[in-house]
């Protein structure tokens, strides 16, 4: 059994007009505050989560993580092992900005104990990451690249694709550089217009036009082509890797295993109870310093609801679920957690797979997932 | 008891507008029937949506007491007729129950075409008619210019002083020329006639529901004398009433101790349903009633159909009772049980006309909150069969596509012609006559009326129900008038056209139309649909086709992308949220052939626009 704890850095220099994240511009943090408060936060899931399993992962996410000093980082870790203990295989996890300033923490960060870095690269042309509002240059961020892979086992590398007006030959080029970098490990991501951010504001007020679904479908396709072709095959819907190097900490999420997660904003699931934590830095850091940890909500799940949110998660994987595994896990029979006829409808169109137990989404049919979910997932098991 | 040669009984005959509300108002106020205080913006509309629409829906009545030059004092009943060709026939009755009716027309405007049908009407029933030309003191008044028009048009005396059978001048507004009406009135419409010795007979002329007294029943009475206590006999309808309360309205509701013959009021009976009371029916007493009932009875049918389905299927029960509450107070519509693969439970309801069918539909939703979809009005086709292997030819008379039969089996098919009478600026005329040429109409008259045409055309009904009226008002910028009657069944080659979404059919979308229109009215609606069905994740074909024959077709292309990139740590709220959306937005719409059909695409489907 996997167990994943996910450690949320806010800050950053500066926000990104597509991010949605809980990211936050701050002049300065206080490390020592932050340190106790983090420490703190860890206790208190500690106390939650009794159990004399080690640790398989830990991640840094953010905000921008790899601002984070490399002596917090190392402090974080060392308490982490002293309360769970980490399994001998453990992937520590950090995402990074491919800048030079940051790359220059690397060898610090990985004797910290950090063995994998997610390194936001976003894209490997100047103008696309100017429109991005990345302050790093492609250059720079492809020697970080090669300073990451020099410090860390595992090096894996984030881009965003789908851009308003990039053609297929555009990312066709693009991308195979970026798979001629050699890391094991890509995120490819669709950009996707959210609310509330300065993109969703541009669009609306025509500023540019997103690239549409049928074009972004075009480039979906080619993706998984081209990673298939070069030996790193999406197991997630966006996310590719060789085999054996999928990240194991994001794999907890969609196999719907307990992880923990700590600092603002961060979620949970651990002992059928959904938690979050305080958004806003400040909250956060008020929230702990008066009960001792930064959740700002627990709630239970009930069976229904974990199964619906297994199915949500698990779909997006091209290994799928097992559904009569979720059935012990949850209740009820197997049949019960996706509409049979609905099934056996994409099954024809072959959107859908079934082997025994196994039960999950092929190749065509993820870039409709969402529209998928909807029809799959058995109403009863869906909150009205 | 009033004598009879004191008595008036009148209607007012007015186009929309023209001012008949505000004169009866002027009239009662007059009279002293309600203080300044009391008088809300016409009385005699009481529903809504009669005030909304400036229709009327029920007749009423108003009993006013009149102290003449004479000096002698009158009983003055003004009936206030429905005011529509859906309900012509409780209109023969109103104007059954008078001696005359006063003609109002608009100094300005002139005569109107729908005015017109609703003079020859009482001309029919031997009325003597007072024309009144109104708002005189508008700047664009030319009474004398009306009223050349009333003589040359109508065919009846209106120049001249009122006194001498000319028209009567008022402006209601202002309250000028008032009192000459009422004079004129007195003058001129005779007394009625009757007999108080004689058995009684008393003609039903309109009922509804009040939920204090039951059933109220307006009345004339012919012979006789009809008073509380008395045991009476409708019949037509064959039922026994004990009379428990007899009054009339001045307007206010008054208790009377009966009335006689001449005389127009109200009953009550502890009747429970309005269905009861049959409008036409005659009430005469059980010992020495009358034997022969009075002439012109009929019974009402029902001439537009369509299902009625609430949009949520969870408020059946309450369309249910809703329906039920307003049948009670309306006996001309019919209703019974429906299921549609396609929405469910819902009714098959029948009405007079479509103005009935809009009434109905838009207290059902305003007056009960229900959400509902209504699906294509039917006529009433009568479908012959030939003989088959276990059945003789027969006749039948179809009013839902879903009955339709077996198209082997029909000879013959027949359906409902109207005669329409377009009155409208002559601008518009030329897109009028295409409307109706379109609609298979056939012009039998076309006449000029100063910069006004006045069209006749028949028609079949079911080029009508669709959106007829609507077209012609928009192509008319609402200037024109459209009155119809029907006319009898005309052979017609009419098909079942059917709907087909992922090549299964829609029922709620099938519609019988002429051959020769079939493949127009396909297109239309595969290419409406097209539009408002959502992208699915399959191409969807949609079909219009008569028979096995493809008429139409269109394609909906299958959504290639719909997906989260990034899920945000492990935050799944936000996608569960959308799971949750989803799921809801299914249950408002409904499925056919594993395509979800959002409610709007039913309504507006049916929509037959020709943009």
């Amino acid at each position: 059994m996997a167990r994943a704890l996910y450690i949320h850095w806010p800050f950053c220099i500066a926000k990104c007009p597509y991010c949605d994240f809980n990211s936050h511009v701050r002049k300065t943090a206080d490390t020592d505050q932050w340190r106790d408060a983090l420490l703190a936060d860890m206790h208190h899931e500690h106390l939650q989560a009794v159990s004399e399993e080690p640790l398989t992962s830990i991640f840094f996410g953010g905000g921008t993580p790899s601002l984070m000093p490399p002596a917090l980082v190392a402090g974080l870790l060392q308490e982490a092992e002293h309360l769970w203990g980490f399994a001998h295989d453990i992937e520590i996890t950090l995402e990074a900005n491919p800048s030079s300033v940051e790359a220059a923490n690397f060898a610090d960060l990985a004797a910290a104990g950090v063995n994998r870095v997610s390194l936001g690269v976003q894209s490997l042309h100047d103008e696309a990451l100017r429109f991005l509002g990345r302050l790093h240059g492609a250059d720079e961020a492809l020697q970080a690249v090669a300073v990451a892979q020099d410090r860390f086992e595992r090096v894996s590398i984030d881009l965003i694709y789908a851009r308003p007006g990039q053609s297929e030959a555009d990312w066709h080029a693009e991308l195979a550089r970026a798979l001629s970098l050699g890391t094991t490990h890509m995120s490819l991501y669709q950009l996707t217009i959210e609310p509330s951010t300065r993109f969703a504001t541009d669009v609306r007020q025509g500023v540019f036009e997103p690239l549409d679904d049928d074009n972004a479908a075009d480039l979906f396709g080619l993706t998984r082509a081209m990673t298939a072709a070069a030996g790193l095959p999406a197991y997630e819907i966006s996310n590719h890797a060789a085999p054996g190097q999928e990240s194991r900490h994001n794999l907890t999420y969609w196999r719907y295993q307990d992880y923990l997660g700590i600092g603002p904003g961060a979620h949970g699931r651990r002992c059928e109870t959904a938690t979050v934590r305080h958004r806003k830095p400040e909250n956060y850091l008020a929230a702990v310093a008066a009960q001792r940890h930064g959740i700002a909500e627990a709630r239970a799940l009930d069976r229904a609801e974990q199964a619906s949110e297994a199915l949500l998660m698990g779909l997006r994987l091209a290994e799928g679920v097992d559904l009569a595994d979720m059935a012990r896990r949850f209740g009820g029979n197997p049949a019960a957690l996706i509409d049979q006829a609905k099934a056996q409808l994409y099954h024809d169109l072959g959107m859908v797979w079934s082997h025994g137990d196994r039960f999950g989404v092929t190749e065509q049919g993820m870039p409709l997932l969402e529209a998928l979910l909807g029809e799959l997932v058995a109403s009863d098991l869906v909150a009205s | 008891m009033t004598d009879l040669s004191k008595i008036r009984n009148f209607s007012i005959i007015a186009h929309i507008d023209h001012g008949k509300s505000t004169l009866a108002d002027r009239l009662i106020q007059h009279c002293g029937g309600l203080t300044d205080r009391e008088m809300s913006e016409q009385v005699l509309d009481n529903m809504d949506i009669e005030k909304e629409r400036g229709i009327t829906i029920k007749a009423q009545t108003v009993r006013l007491n009149y102290t003449a030059r004479d000096g002698e004092t009158y009983e003055l009943n003004l009936m206030d007729t429905p005011g529509h060709v859906d309900f012509a026939y409780e209109v023969s009755r109103s104007l059954a129950a008078c001696e005359g009716a006063l003609l109002v027309v608009d100094a300005a405007q002139g005569v109107e075409a729908q005015t017109l049908a609703n003079v020859y009407q009482s001309i029919e029933h031997d009325h003597e008619i007072v024309p009144v030309i109104n708002k005189i003191d508008l700047p664009a008044a030319e009474p004398e210019r009306v009223a050349e028009e009333i003589e040359e048009i109508v065919g009846i005396e209106a120049t001249g002083a009122w006194e001498e059978g000319g028209a009567v001048l008022t402006s209601a507004k202002s309250g000028i020329g008032i009192e000459d009406t009422l004079e004129a009135l007195v003058r001129r419409i005779p007394a009625p006639t009757g007999d108080r010795d004689a058995p009684l007979k008393a003609m039903l002329v309109d009922s509804w529901y009040d939920p204090y007294l039951g059933v109220v029943i307006l009345v004339r009475v012919m012979d006789g004398v009809i008073k509380k206590g008395l045991n009476v006999k409708f019949m037509q309808g064959g039922t026994q009433h004990l009379i428990d309360r007899v009054g009339c309205f001045t307007p206010k509701r008054t208790d009377l101790p009966e009335l006689g013959p001449g005389e127009i009021g109200f009953i009550t009976a502890q009747i429970k349903e309005v269905e009861q009371a049959r409008v036409g029916d005659t009430i005469t007493t059980v010992k020495g009633g009358a034997e022969k009932a009075l002439a012109g009875y009929k019974e009402v049918q029902p001439v537009v159909f369509c299902g009625l389905f609430p949009v949520d299927a969870a408020d059946f029960e309450k369309l249910r009772e809703s329906i039920g509450k307003l049948r009670l107070n309306d006996a001309s519509f019919s209703y019974e049980m429906e299921s549609s693969a396609a929405l469910g439970f819902g009714f098959r309801a029948g009405f007079l006309g479509l103005l009935h069918l809009e009434i109905i539909q838009e207290r059902l939703s305003r007056e009960y909150d229900l959400d509902l979809i209504t699906t294509a009005p039917s006529v009433v086709y009568r479908v012959h069969l030939g003989h088959s292997k276990t059945e003789d030819a027969k006749t039948i008379d179809i009013h839902n596509p879903a009955d339709w039969p077996d198209v082997n089996r029909i000879e013959t098919i027949e359906e409902p012609w109207i005669k329409a009478v377009i009155y409208t600026p002559d601008e518009y005329l030329g897109a009028i006559l295409k409307l109706c040429q379109d609609r298979r109409g056939i012009q039998t008259d076309l006449t000029y009326v100063g910069g006004r045409a006045q069209v006749s055309y028949e028609l079949p009904l079911n080029e009508v129900v669709f959106d007829f009226y609507d077209r012609l008002k928009s192509i008319s910028r609402g200037y024109a008038s459209f009155d119809y009657e029907q006319i009898g069944l005309r052979e017609g080659d009419l098909v079942k056209m059917n709907i087909l979404v992922n090549a299964e059919a829609v029922d709620a979308l099938s519609l019988i139309v002429h051959r020769s229109v079939a493949e127009e009215r396909g297109r239309g609606m595969c290419e409406r649909l097209k539009d408002l069905i959502p992208r699915h994740l399959f191409k969807i074909p949609i079909q219009a086709a008569i028979g096995g024959k493809v008429i139409a077709r269109e394609t909906i292309a299958a959504l290639r992308k719909d997906v989260t990139a990034k899920c945000y740590g492990g935050d799944i709220t936000r996608k569960k949220k959308l799971l949750e959306k989803q799921k809801k937005g299914k249950a408002r719409m409904r499925e056919y052939g594993n395509v979800s059909i959002p409610q709007e695409a039913f309504i507006a489907a049916l929509r037959m626009g020709e943009e």
